[in-house]
């Protein structure tokens, strides 16, 4: 087994196709008036619409695309600093490619690149302490940004680079957490959401029982999916099945990947160098409590923050939102991509306004590239 | 960020910074370890792993990936038998009549 | 060849500016290191040139030119000088000519070493002889350190399309049949492991090659061919949005007859890349009527440069969106231009 092929076996996923649409049916919803999941993250987003689900499944079911894309929910500030920082003399600025694109007020760090900045894509932050221990003469930074699947790999290279002393290398700590703001989301009272199809890759690291207040405070079912188109349709029957009988649980479609309780290394490492930060800054959702990180004291000489006096905790910096970008509004399921005025006239993936426009796990870029907005006609 | 793909572990190239080299259909990479190093590296050796941004941050339980396989099998089969029952169906519906 | 036979004038290993000075030294290198080996009749200005296929009534002149840049210059199944022969040769015979006579032009950054600028050279020679084309005439620069990456090569490509010929995408019909010569974006990805900085290895080679005798076969055996394109820069992707916006057709494939290498797919898993946009260097997308489709297909299998052909996908009228492709799940997306380059990215 490769993990992979089986999980996308067509023959199978008629049958969970079938039966998604008879629950739906039984729900009662309709196309006037859904059962309405949100799938919290981009990569989901992303395989939805990579493998034409959304056209598969019936229309009583409606996705609603939540803010598990780090890049989507960041702000025009935080890349405002990564420039800043990356224009510095002598630095060597590391990021995922990700990042690259993201329109900040002045650029982006393509554009910064362009321009002179020594900006290098890495795969692994792992790369980027390498480069920090070849160039010794350098500072080498990197730009830490993701949610808990991402935290724990930039915990461990910072604890490597603490033990081999290397004084060249700092993270521009932007690292997000997943249950915060699906707290936010559902206390906003003009949200309508049934049911919630979790991350599986960020409760590989933080485990199940960080969502049990979804299940229980709120009564929502969730269900911590796999990305294989299997996995996802299977985590979508789940959750239509705890809606029809009427019962809210936490349950876990990822059991090959996902354990209980999470992976004790990873969370040790993220507990020893990161701390929450009082609140933080995301991307059309605002200020949201305890939803950031920020390195501990113990690591202060790899905190790009402290050397360079920008970031967040400066708190200088206040950039409001692009005029007419809705992002905020989509990201809560307030507004459809399509229902955006700019969608595709001032903002398409070629000049995106907006950053739910830029990555590829963003609901906007996802319907503008997958033809949600586009309409497909069936081949006859 | 959920970019994260099954490898096999292969090889352990660094035991002292618990590194190994991990394979994604015949594409090698170094990757640590650290996060799946609950027993002697070399017993990781053939397991598989799910790699993210140079991490295996997960071992890849065998026994519940064929269990999840068995539910969508199970699911399968009963929308066959569904299906059975509906030919059925439409073969005793008087003709010019569509049973759905 | 004579290079070994007599002793080089050349001093040291590396190129200096002096090489591009136009005095002895510039003469020294470009003979010893280029006409050598490619040994043009002319040591005029210009070549010369005739040839009895032009006599023909309604044979077409064929010209096209390109530039290479590549980092690495050299990697698994090729070098950029390979490149430089493949790129041009396969642009002219994707328009049905023959491909007659090249030029190459180079630019050296100093420091090059010689012997990467000899082996460079070679690759193009063996190339160029393989492909039944002559390197005709040529031109060096040296540019100072940092001016450019070791080395750049533009080729510039004569050949002759014969009466009676006439491929081009606006001639693609609904119905027609759109097929590859085999596996896609093997150069893309090689690429992309070899450049190190990923630290990704694999056993890949990029497909680089010489399309003429492929194309040829299938014109033989598949006369109404309809059109013909080199999917390099951009993938396959890009190629047939050109194509079908040009036909005024909408293409829409089958995402699992795509035919793909274990290794590519591995790597676009691990890099979040599509490889319907990674770049290739000899592969060939060729639209064909229904009727003769299966001796098309037949004709490129009988080559080893068409061993893994395959049908991948099929115009109808035009839609709203010039490429789809359909998923095994019965769904469909979009195929679009891409936005600027394909980013590795882990979310």
């Amino acid at each position: 087994m490769r993990y992979v092929e089986e999980f996308r076996d067509p023959v199978k996923a008629r049958a969970v196709l079938a039966e998604i649409a008879r629950v739906t049916d039984q729900i009662g919803a309709t196309a006037e008036n859904p059962v309405r999941i949100m799938e919290i993250c981009g990569g989901h987003t992303h395989a939805i619409f990579r493998y034409g689900l959304d056209k598969l499944t019936p229309e009583g079911l409606e996705f609603i695309h939540g803010p598990g894309c780090p890049v989507c929910v960041l702000p025009m500030a935080r890349v405002d600093e990564c420039v800043e920082i990356a224009e510095q003399e002598g630095v060597i600025f590391t990021t995922f490619g990700d990042a690259m694109r993201v329109p900040g007020t002045r650029k982006s760090l393509l554009q910064a690149k362009a321009d002179g900045a020594d900006i290098r894509m890495v795969y692994s932050p792992l790369d980027a302490l390498e480069l920090a221990r070849r160039n010794p003469e350098r500072e080498v930074v990197f730009f830490g940004l993701g949610f808990e699947t991402t935290t724990p790999s930039t915990a461990l290279t910072i604890q490597q680079a603490a033990r081999e002393n290397i004084r060249n290398f700092s993270v521009f700590c932007n690292h997000i957490t997943v249950p915060p703001p699906i707290r936010a989301l559902l206390d906003d009272p003009h949200m309508r959401l049934d049911g919630f199809v979790g991350p599986g890759h960020v409760s590989m690291v933080i485990g199940t029982h960080p969502y049990d207040f979804i299940a229980q405070d709120y009564g929502k079912p969730i269900v911590v999916a796999g990305f294989e188109p299997l996995d996802l349709l299977q985590s979508v029957l789940m959750v239509l099945v705890q809606i029809r009988d009427g019962v809210a649980r936490v349950e876990n479609q990822y059991a090959r990947v996902v354990p209980e309780h999470g992976n004790p290394v990873s969370l040790a490492a993220i507990e020893d160098v990161y701390e929450p930060r009082p609140s933080f800054e995301w991307r059309g959702l605002g200020e949201i409590d305890a939803s950031g990180l920020r390195i501990r004291d113990g690591y202060k000489a790899f905190d790009a923050e402290e050397k360079f006096g920008i970031g967040y905790a400066a708190g200088t910096r206040n950039v409001p939102e692009p005029e007419g970008c809705a992002c905020g509004a989509v990201m809560t399921g307030r507004m459809k991509p399509t229902e955006c005025p700019q969608f595709g006239r001032g903002c398409t993936p070629d000049m995106p306004l907006g950053a739910l426009m830029v990555s590829s796990e963003g609901a906007c870029a996802a319907y503008w590239t997958y033809g949600g907005a586009r309409a497909v006609e069936p081949a006859e | 960020m959920c970019l994260g793909i099954p490898g096999q572990i292969v090889e352990i190239t660094d035991a002292a910074c618990q590194l190994g080299m991990a394979d994604v259909s015949g594409v090698r990479r170094e990757v640590s370890l650290a996060c799946v190093a609950d027993r002697p590296l070399d017993q990781l050796i053939g397991e598989w792993a799910l790699i993210h941004v140079g991490f295996a941050m997960a071992l890849i339980d065998a026994d519940e990936a064929a269990e999840t396989l068995a539910a969508l099998e199970g699911l399968g089969e009963a929308q066959e038998t569904l299906e059975q029952m509906a030919e059925g169906a439409k073969a005793l519906a008087p003709k010019g009549e569509v049973v759905q | 060849m004579n290079m070994a036979s007599k002793p080089s004038r050349l001093r040291g290993d590396r190129v200096t500016l002096a090489h591009g000075g136009g005095g002895r030294a510039m003469r020294d290198l470009i003979e010893e290191v280029f006409t050598d080996v490619f040994r043009p009749e002319s040591s005029e200005d210009q070549a010369r040139l005739s040839h009895d296929a032009l006599r023909q009534p309604g044979a077409q002149l064929a010209f096209t030119t390109d530039s290479f840049v590549v980092t690495p210059v050299e990697f698994p199944g090729g070098d950029i000088g390979k490149l430089a022969i493949c790129g041009t040769v396969n642009d002219l015979a994707v328009g049905g000519a023959q491909p007659l006579w090249l030029s190459a032009a180079f630019i050296i950054e100093e420091g090059c070493e010689i012997a990467l600028l000899r082996r460079i050279v070679a690759s193009m020679a063996r190339e160029a002889a393989a492909a039944g084309v002559r390197i005709v005439t040529g031109d060096t620069k040296v540019v100072e350190k940092g001016s450019c990456d070791r080395v750049y090569i533009t080729t510039s490509g004569v050949g002759v399309i014969p009466a009676g010929r006439n491929l081009g995408a606006a001639r693609i019909q609904p119905g027609d049949v759109v097929m590859v010569n085999g596996v896609l974006g093997d150069h893309g990805a090689t690429i992309l492991a070899a450049r190190g900085d990923l630290s990704l290895s694999a056993a890949l080679a990029s497909d680089c090659r010489s399309l003429n005798g492929l194309m040829e076969a299938v014109l033989q055996a598949a006369p109404g061919t309809r059109a013909a394109r080199d999917a390099t820069r951009g993938g396959v992707a890009s190629t047939l949005n050109e194509m079908a916006e040009e036909a005024g057709v909408t293409i829409e494939l089958e995402d699992e007859a795509l035919p793909l290498r274990a290794e590519v797919r591995g790597m676009c898993e691990i890099l979040g890349l599509d490889p319907l946009y990674l770049a290739n260097e000899g592969t060939l997308v060729l639209v064909v009527p229904e009727t003769e489709a299966e001796a098309a297909l037949a004709a490129m299998r009988a080559r080893p440069e068409g061993q893994g052909a395959a049908i991948i996908g099929r115009a109808r009228a035009r839609g709203a969106i010039p490429v789809v492709t359909r998923t095994a799940f019965g769904g469909t997306r979009i195929v679009d231009m891409l936005v600027g380059e394909q980013l590795p990215r882990i979310c």
